[in-house]
């Protein structure tokens, strides 16, 4: 069958208008935190504090924490608190309302690598105009007034 | 490796809304564009490995839609999860392993028919990321940034992937989006998320690709010709991009070695005639480009500017037009395996490489190209 | 060059109906931990990994990349198979043929859920066409109640015999410290309970579950070096036959029987019911236990009530069934399949602990799912001999 070569059902068909059903999938989801992120969250919510997981046989510090170091497969036992200042690896300024999106554009995303983490956390970047942002900038966490224990009760990160 | 080639290939046309078509449609097109291409008949196929996502097709258990299309309905069948690329991998274990002669395979999506901000939203982890509402499009001008700081690589030279992939986009018919457009017309685009232009982003589309793969004793059965497989392999990165490096592409590094290796390559730069890269983004080209030993490291812009990636250059990169031109997401890789399969038979028409015998292929899953899988064809056996 | 392949070693969670403790890819962790462990091997040693689950259930895309954490997947290849409520059979015949191939020598297989994160029955809704079925499917417990209605009309059979299957998993649950459910019932313990779809009672089907099974498959170079008893895949076969509810043959699975027919053809079984030592079968509700034993040609047609009543099927009988405890003791969809498989390598290979059948030569373990679909696999203590 060429691309250009219509079937007999082609034929048929070619005048009836497609129909089109519009739909929706309504999955309702509670998604378990588990110890680790629990721990990480209610230090947040009740202290203002950022933590990290250290493990115990390569000493790699973990935000977000890990229950089990990927590379050694032993489970992390440390917990540091950091002092929420860190360093950007990297940004983007969203300007499209894109769907995902629940904020007004445009919205600074960063990753952040706080001192004394081995790795980097994604974040909302603000207090600063979008053509000042450099990598490899300063910033610090800006804690929520209202914490529930999720992430965003760090509001934002911002220039030190 | 010798034992297994391509030896059909089908697929659909790319478009922005097939509303004609649902996921069977597309599937019913390309299986039997595939069998046609390989002069087989449905019975002639061994067992069949369909390729598809359940967010995007908004259904768990997403192969239900595609299987009896597919000729699946009394054949041992499979489903994996991902960009075909690693459909077909698990399409040529089923034959290699000794079970089955021939594999069907098969990859669709049909992004007409969901928000893809939301779909790709959902790949971020639900308690750490997800509530900050980044997608695959803020994701990747986050990995664009970071890419562009460490090679000084320029939003111009992104441009010119833009160009150069609508450009070659004018000589494939099945493209969606065929295009002259300047460095100018690119930069002036609106801005996504910096420093995304829309003309920087693919758009995402509707597609199906089928390939059909034999072993060697089946290989020159029937009329299609073969194209052997010389080499495959995947690779996954981190999960967090902060665990990462996203200047850098580390697991397709490995995944290209590999499949080199397997290959027998030593010099992929000049060994290499044709590849069909996975361009969602116009900055992707150029840091696959370099990942995967195709020239050096932070080189891939300069070289862009100077037509090495042209169809008439050293090495033409995406002479189908790539994603950029058209992106069904899942379909993506598998038909950047038709595309190569198309240039070492001759058969690419209007945007034929001269003299390809040797040629790539790229698929990528996930986030930020976390996840790679690499193939490498040859003509000859 | 294609290798024969054998198991070489089997993890699972103690399942439960909520695991509030851990998060999904921690969760994962547990089971291939437990794994490595019983295989003597560090995943430094794994050279490939197959995932599987299903995504709705979850809400999470690309889960494959997203678990890398807890799989061992970092820097790994890793790729996910997916096929509905078959996932867990279906990546164990992936990892089958992954290694068969002989692209990689070890590979970690790893089928999980957690059930307790999501609405299970909307869903599995999604799973339908949306034109045709998805408006009139009133979740998976109503087809399945359409089958042994079928069955019922046909055969003569009754709830009672739907109940003394139900009573056997969950006896057999007891010596089962993996299952979730442990606390046997009686016949009328069933039949009280309370209806959900004419003729299926609440204690006749599955409870939902969060639980990981891992499974650690390796070529014939290097499995008896890992393990002096490795459980061979002899082979495997599957059927996902029908996509709209209206098109299965209700009250006989015929994916069940062309997989059966298929497996004892290529390998020479003539008659199962004394060749076979034991079945694990993805048994989602109790009557399917003496359905789908007849398509499965362990007896005729019809047969199957008076089978399982005449103790056939217990421990201790001529052919053991779900000596686990099956699917009505435990069901994380993701992993139900893949420990249908950890537990008939774990007969074969003689780590059954307090479920232990005696000299088992060849095992079976199956999945089911989707539209009236079967995945099977043979396993053998014999390296297979063709």
């Amino acid at each position: 069958m060429k691309n250009n070569e219509k079937t007999a059902l082609d034929q048929g068909f070619e005048n009836i208008e497609p129909m089109v059903f519009e739909s929706k999938i309504s999955v309702p989801y509670s998604w378990w935190a588990g110890e680790t992120a629990t721990h990480f969250l209610k230090s947040l919510r009740d202290d203002k504090k950022i933590l990290a997981l250290k493990c115990s046989k390569c000493g790699k510090t973990f935000v977000p924490p890990r229950k089990v170091c990927p590379a050694c497969f032993v489970k992390n036992t440390d917990w540091v608190e950091l002092s929420g200042q860190g360093t950007l690896q990297s940004f983007t300024v969203a300007r499209r309302q894109l769907a995902a999106i629940q904020k007004k554009v445009p919205v600074i995303y960063g990753l952040i690598k706080l001192d004394g983490a081995d790795t980097a956390m994604l974040h909302y970047l603000e207090g600063i105009a979008p053509e000042k942002i450099k990598i490899g900038m300063r910033v610090e966490a800006q804690f929520a007034a209202d914490r529930n224990g999720t992430i965003q009760d760090i509001e934002f990160f911002r220039p030190v | 490796m010798n034992n297994a080639a391509i030896i059909g290939i089908g697929m659909t046309s790319i478009e922005a809304n097939k509303v004609r078509d649902t996921f069977a449609d597309m599937a019913w097109e390309a299986v039997n564009k595939a069998l046609d291409d390989a002069g087989m008949t449905i019975d002639d196929i061994d067992n069949v490995v369909t390729t598809s996502n359940d967010f995007w097709d908004g259904r768990t258990i997403s192969c239900m839609a595609v299987g009896d299309a597919s000729g699946a309905a009394h054949k041992n069948v499979s489903c994996v999860e991902g960009d075909g690329t690693f459909g077909a991998f698990y399409g040529l274990t089923r034959v290699l392993s000794g079970s089955y002669g021939t594999t069907l395979v098969t990859a669709h999506t049909k992004g007409s028919q969901s928000i893809s901000s939301l779909i790709t939203n959902a790949s971020f982890d639900p308690i750490y990321e997800r509530s900050l509402g980044m997608d695959m499009i803020t994701a990747c001008a986050m990995q664009a940034n970071a890419y562009m700081h460490r090679t000084g690589t320029t939003s111009e030279q992104l441009a010119m992937v833009s160009v150069k992939n609508h450009g070659n986009a004018k000589k494939n018919p099945l493209s969606q989006l065929p295009m002259d457009i300047t460095v100018a017309d690119v930069l002036k685009s609106e801005m996504i998320a910096d420093p995304l232009h829309k003309l920087d982003c693919s758009p995402v589309s509707d597609a199906c690709c089928a390939i059909i793969i034999a072993n060697g004793d089946r290989a020159d059965k029937y009329t299609g010709k073969p194209v052997w497989i010389k080499g495959v392999s995947f690779y996954s990165d981190a999960f967090f991009f902060g665990d990462r490096d996203l200047s850098k592409a580390l697991s397709l590094e490995k995944a290209a070695q590999k499949a080199y290796a397997m290959a027998g390559i030593k010099n992929p730069g000049k060994e290499i005639d044709v590849a069909e890269l996975y361009d969602a983004f116009t900055y992707q080209e150029l840091l696959w480009l370099e990942a995967m030993g195709l020239c050096g490291d932070g080189e891939a812009g300069k070289l862009l500017e100077k037509g090495e990636f042209a169809v008439g250059g050293r090495l033409p990169v995406n002479a189908s037009g790539g994603l950029l031109s058209g992106h069904p997401v899942i379909a993506a890789g598998l038909i950047r395996m038709a595309e190569v399969v198309k240039q070492l038979r001759g058969e690419a028409g209007a945007y034929q490489v001269a003299k390809a015998r040797t040629g790539v292929a790229q698929g990528v899953n996930g986030l930020c190209g976390q996840s790679h899988c690499v193939w490498v064809l040859g003509k000859d056996k | 060059m294609a290798k024969k392949v054998a198991i070489v070693g089997t993890g699972q969670t103690y399942h439960k109906s909520h695991r509030p403790d851990v998060n999904g890819q921690e969760l994962i962790n547990e089971a291939v931990q437990a794994a490595l462990k019983d295989a003597d091997m560090t995943i430094q040693d794994i050279d490939a990994i197959i995932i599987g689950n299903m995504d709705h259930f979850e809400g999470i895309n690309y889960v494959d990349c997203w678990s890398v954490d807890g799989s061992g997947g970092t820097m790994k290849p890793i790729i996910k198979i997916t096929t509905g409520g078959t996932t867990g059979c279906s990546i164990a015949i992936g990892g089958y043929h992954v290694v068969a191939s002989g692209l990689y020598d070890k590979v970690l297989i790893i089928g999980w859920e957690k059930n307790s994160e999501s609405d299970t029955t909307g869903a599995i809704t999604t799973a339908f066409d949306p034109i045709w079925d998805r408006l009139v499917f009133a979740g998976a417990i109503s087809g399945l109640a359409v089958e042994a209605q079928a069955y019922i009309a046909r055969y003569g059979a009754t709830d009672r015999d739907g109940a003394r299957v139900s009573v056997r998993d969950r006896k057999h649950a007891m010596n089962n410290p993996h299952a979730q459910l442990r606390k046997e019932v009686s016949i009328d313990d069933v039949l009280a309970s309370p209806m959900l779809a004419d003729p299926i009672h609440l204690l006749d089907v599955c409870p939902r579950t969060d639980g990981a099974a891992a499974v650690i498959m390796a070529s014939e170079d290097v499995a008896e070096k890992i393990t002096s008893k490795p459980d061979w895949i002899w082979t495997t076969s599957n059927r996902h036959s029908y996509s709209y509810l209206g098109d299965a043959d209700y009250g006989r699975l015929t994916s069940m029987r062309e997989c059966s027919q298929e497996i004892f053809k290529k390998v020479g079984i003539k008659e199962p019911r004394k060749e076979i030592g034991v079945i694990e079968l993805y048994q989602p509700y109790s009557f399917a236990g003496i359905i789908w034993i007849e398509d499965m040609g362990i007896i005729g047609p019809g047969e199957g009530p008076q089978y399982i009543w005449d103790g056939n099927t217990d421990m201790g009988g001529e052919l053991p069934i779900n000596p686990s405890g099956g699917v009505i003791s435990c069901n994380p969809i993701g992993a139900t399949g893949l420990i249908r498989c950890c537990e008939a390598a774990m007969q074969v290979m003689g780590k059954a602990e307090g479920r232990q059948v005696p000299d088992v030569n060849f095992a079976i373990s199956t999945g089911f799912g989707g539209c009236w679909w079967t995945d099977m696999i043979l396993h053998g203590k014999k390296k297979p001999n063709f």
